[in-house]
């Protein structure tokens, strides 16, 4: 088997990364989850975190904000809809994200109150670690 | 026949024209490599998700727990036609293509006695629909401050479309935009977003997945992000196709001003030639007569 897997990060407006990895750590909705080679076939959401790949060069982050992987014994497509290199990535970048959440929660209707509510958490939760 | 200084005074403001046209052909060129690089760099994105999509819809899909926004409300009876078109003019049929395509869907709706509703996005669009179709519209999406469309923009059209889906406004949402084939060709595009229409190729159906969370939670949190996708696709295809009208426009609009200094450049020189000989027949009838 093969000991690397082809890594792809893409957001709607470009395409972050596409690299073999060895393995990538992806922030799922029920937890975090390393994935490596040869890993069954896995379909999971994002909660908002980041996203690490160790590849031949070193590891690399990203920080993603909703979105969902796609993972298959060759390759991890993560598809995010706001990414970040990790290193390029500041705070202000995630305060206009954590400004509609946090408007969403009060919009939101009682049953998906819970869900908007844990996104605001996660974000702030991923924020307090970047400091 | 117009004077010498009129046709002098005509030949220098086509030439003004000819360059403001041609400024603008250059422009737009610039602007279309841009909006083309914008839609290309959106392409895996947007192929990846309709791929993961249509492969959690195949296999939900015909359960009857399927999400409203996959299997409709089951009635077909009031339509909504979200018609995107640029905020400019001056990029020859592209605005009024959008507009007559929608137009024609929309008599068509109503002849079978269905109710239409219109959402616009693009100034041109709604000054054109207002127009002939004034009692359906209810709304319009103001992009004229927006410089570069971003998915921001997309996910704000979305939600609007969505929340009134929820106070069940509407039954089918039908998204009106252009297709960029290339700079002489744009192409008038209806497309369904909701219910969501996916094409029938299956190939990523083959492999079986896990799911985390379930798969009905995973399809019911992607779906309302589909039609942002979508319509995101589409205001990028329509930006492309924007660029591509004006440019071959403008293109036009400048050989057409060089083609009329050509001609007024003959006409005038024959009427100098006329004045000089009018002049020299004077002067020697003048000097025979002495």
């Amino acid at each position: 088997m093969a000991n690397t897997m082809q890594f792809d990060l893409v957001s709607p407006e470009r395409s972050l990364a596409s690299l073999e990895a060895t393995s990538v750590q992806i922030p799922g909705a029920d937890g975090d989850m390393t994935a490596m080679p040869g890993h069954a076939p896995t379909l999971t959401s994002l909660r908002p975190g980041v996203v690490k790949v160790q590849s031949a060069d070193g590891e690399k982050a990203f920080v993603v904000t909703r979105g969902f992987a796609e993972i298959s014994a060759e390759s991890i497509s993560v598809i995010a809809e706001h990414a970040h290199v990790g290193s390029e990535v500041t705070k202000a970048d995630l305060e206009d994200v954590l400004a509609s959440a946090r408007k969403s929660v009060e919009d939101a209707a009682s049953e998906d109150k819970d869900a908007a509510e844990k996104f605001v958490a996660d974000l702030v939760h991923l924020m307090d670690d970047m400091d | 026949m117009p004077s010498l200084k009129d046709l002098k005074n005509r030949i220098e403001s086509v030439k003004n024209t000819r360059k403001i046209t041609k400024a603008m052909q250059m422009v737009a060129a610039a602007k279309l490599r841009r909006a083309q690089e914008a839609a290309e760099q959106s392409r895996p994105y947007t192929e990846r998700f309709n791929a993961v999509l249509g492969g959690l819809a195949a296999s939900v899909g015909g359960s009857d727990s399927a999400p409203k926004l996959l299997s409709g409300t089951g009635s077909d009876q009031t339509h909504l036609l979200v018609v995107m078109t640029a905020e400019r003019g001056l990029c020859g049929g592209f605005n009024s293509n959008i507009a007559k395509l929608a137009r024609s869907k929309a008599e068509e709706l109503l002849a079978k006695g269905k109710t239409v509703k219109v959402i616009t996005v693009g100034k041109k669009g709604r000054d054109a629909i207002k127009r002939d179709l004034g009692d359906h519209f209810i709304a319009h999406v103001d992009l004229t401050e927006v410089k570069r469309v971003g998915y921001d923009n997309a996910q704000d059209i979305a939600r609007d479309i969505l929340a009134r889906f929820d106070a069940e406004e509407f039954d089918v949402a039908t998204i009106f935009y252009s297709k960029f084939v290339n700079v002489v060709s744009q192409i008038p595009t209806a497309q369904q977003i909701i219910p969501a229409a996916f094409d029938a190729d299956e190939d990523g159906a083959s492999t079986l997945y896990d799911y985390e969370p379930s798969e009905e939670e995973i399809l019911a949190d992607l779906l309302p992000r589909g039609v942002a996708t979508q319509i995101f696709a589409a205001l990028l295809e329509n930006g492309a196709s924007e660029q591509g009208a004006r440019m071959s426009a403008m293109d036009n609009a400048t050989r057409n001003a060089g083609e009329m200094i050509d001609k007024l450049t003959i006409e005038f020189n024959r009427s100098r030639q006329a004045v000089i000989t009018n002049e020299l027949i004077e002067i020697i009838s003048g000097a025979e007569a002495l």
